[in-house]
């Protein structure tokens, strides 16, 4: 918290002539040794530090990539094998760089869904909520740009569908296509263009996040009981007691990340992408990676090409006025009786569109019989993912706005020291 | 107080006219700057002079058997050759204008009385994909992305996309034998 005074005390000379100087020993113990920490943090609470974790290996495992890729048409695909086949743990690091950027977004769905449910985003954390989402979103871009790079089938007809979302725009789409794409299709300078952003944007992603602590250090830290920090007797310290709790959810995280990476390198990949691109050939079932497949159900359920785009873009952008569409006075959804079940109705439509965004649009989710010409009747995905979109924005424009105001929340701790005496005696009792 | 601190003002030249005089020339040029600054780093992302230097390509189309369509790529993309069958044709020509999404006739996107012969932007006019040849409800083209079905004249008939197949600029140099672009 902002008003928490500063403990550091230097000790070696060393020590005492920098703080004076740059006292960044200080602000670090301050931050992370010091800091009050909320004393109810569930586990939900150490995906931030994941989060941290996930950046830093993908910006060294990048790196070193870089030192390796050829960013040219004719030579990036081939350049990607060598890594594979013939650099030194060219696989190991190039395996952890692909599913280092899977994990990340497991990690950011966990932890936006942990500050959903909390009211993570409510005042005074409003700040704190946008920029996460500007994360989140530079995050999308940063991964749609890398999986460019190798330069396969389902590399090469991404970045055309996705890049043709902005020529859906009327009038100035066009112009603003062949800008991005420097010509008339996907070609190389598209790809030399997407190598230096893909560079780039993971450093601009590190500097959101430090504005993210700073935001997260001035309001103090949200936790399950949803009130605000009141006593010393509602905190430890960020040390042990955090950093002992995050590394242990960072240890299990990366064991299921090491599952990926050893056992099943490829699960999340799609096979057409490790045929070289070819301008000639879309490949017949083409998808975006999985943490996409949301977004794309959404583009896919609404018959009108501009309309579809936006709303593809409006299921992020609802995303960033969330703090202002919740009515209710109740931070957290534990004392939310009516709401936390469209909560867990909005996770199992998320990870439904998430299923559409992989099938064909006119397949059948299940058939009642066939009609007089030998089709199938009954519900096919474009109709389920546009009842599944339809819950999806529901949930954020009518749902949270109405049941903020009709619900009657539980009784609410007056404090989190109290909330915690409570459960131990619910435990006991 | 305030009388000898206006004379005061006056004397050492700091008239509150030409003070705003200065701001706001200022503002303008720094505004002015980083506009000339910002044109040619915005403007070197548009397409190359080599990029917009883009050749023509001629085709032999006696290469292409009837019923058949030729993919050949023309500046980054594919392009569709169709020799299309009489059968083909026919279903093109009498669709009705009204049951069209992108309403246009058959003939505006043939020379004339090379009806068989059918090119166009094999680009899916939705989000640019490579439809399949053949497939689709309407026998022409099939988008596999997001299931737009194109007609035997390369028309939208069905689905997300909203214009047909384009034609590109193309002249006969002699029977067989065509300039694209």
């Amino acid at each position: 918290m902002s008003d928490h005074p500063s403990t550091y005390e230097p000790k070696t000379g060393v020590e005492k002539w920098l703080d004076q100087r740059l006292p960044i020993v200080r602000l670090a113990y301050d931050s992370f040794v010091d800091y009050p920490t909320p004393r109810n943090l569930n586990y939900w609470w150490t995906f931030g530090g994941i989060l941290s974790v996930c950046l830093m290996i993908q910006i060294i495992t990048g790196i070193i990539l870089v030192m390796h890729y050829v960013p040219h048409v004719d030579m990036a695909f081939n350049s990607v094998e060598r890594i594979m086949r013939d650099v030194n743990y060219g696989w190991l690091i190039r395996y952890v760089h692909a599913n280092g950027a899977s994990m990340f977004f497991f990690a950011v769905f966990v932890h936006m869904f942990r500050g959903l449910y909390y009211g993570s985003y409510k005042a005074p954390r409003e700040v704190l909520w946008i920029l996460g989402c500007i994360i989140f979103f530079l995050m999308i871009a940063t991964a749609f740009m890398g999986y460019v790079l190798p330069w396969g089938q389902m590399s090469f007809h991404g970045a055309v569908v996705i890049t043709n979302l902005i020529g859906a725009i009327p009038v100035i789409g066009g112009p603003i296509l062949t800008w991005l794409q420097g010509g008339f299709a996907v070609d190389q300078p598209t790809l030399n263009r997407f190598f230096s952003l893909h560079y780039l944007l993971p450093f601009v992603i590190a500097g959101v996040v430090i504005l993210h602590i700073w935001a997260l250090h001035v309001t103090g830290q949200n936790n399950p009981a949803g009130v605000e920090i009141k006593s010393k007797e509602d905190t430890v310290p960020f040390t042990p007691y955090a950093t002992v709790k995050d590394g242990l959810g960072i240890i299990l995280f990366l064991m299921l990340f090491s599952l990926f990476v050893f056992f099943m390198p490829n699960a999340l990949g799609h096979a057409d992408n490790y045929i070289p691109a070819n301008p000639l050939v879309t490949p017949a079932h083409i998808v975006p990676e999985w943490y996409m497949l949301p977004f794309y159900a959404i583009l896919r359920a609404v018959p009108d090409k501009f309309l579809g785009v936006v709303a593809m873009f409006g299921a992020i952008a609802v995303i960033f006025v969330l703090p202002w569409l919740d009515t209710s006075k109740v931070r957290s959804m534990r004392y939310r009786p009516v709401m936390r079940w469209f909560f867990v109705i909005f996770v199992v439509v998320c990870l439904g569109l998430g299923w559409c965004g992989g099938q064909l649009p006119d397949d059948m989710v299940f058939s009642i019989g066939t009609n007089s010409d030998g089709n199938p009747i009954g519900l096919n995905y474009v109709w389920l993912t546009r009842g599944l979109t339809f819950y999806y924005f529901a949930f954020f424009l009518i749902i949270m706005p109405w049941i903020g105001l009709k619900e009657d929340p539980l009784p609410v701790p007056a404090s989190i020291s109290e909330a915690i005496l409570a459960d131990h005696a619910k435990k006991k009792g | 107080m305030s009388e000898p601190e206006k004379d005061h003002g006056t004397v050492v030249g700091e008239d509150p006219n030409r003070r705003d005089f200065i701001y706001i020339a200022a503002g303008a040029a720094a505004v002015g700057a980083v506009g000339v600054i910002a044109a040619p780093l915005v403007s070197q992302m548009n397409p190359a002079a080599d990029t917009l230097a883009m050749a023509s390509a001629e085709f032999d189309l006696g290469k292409v058997q009837e019923g058949m369509q030729v993919v050949i790529k023309w500046r980054g993309k594919p392009l569709f050759v169709r020799y299309r069958t009489p059968k083909e044709i026919k279903e093109a020509e009498d669709v009705k204008l009204s049951d069209l999404k992108d309403p246009q006739t058959d003939a505006d996107r043939v020379k004339k009385g090379k009806e068989q012969y059918l090119i166009l932007v094999g680009s899916c006019t939705h989000l640019g994909c490579v439809p399949t040849f053949g497939a689709g409800d309407f026998g022409g083209w099939f988008c596999p992305c997001h299931g737009s079905h194109y007609d035997t004249s390369g028309r939208i008939r069905k689905g997300p996309a909203p214009l047909n197949l384009a034609v590109p600029e193309y002249t006969y140099l002699s029977d067989t034998k065509v300039k694209i672009g």
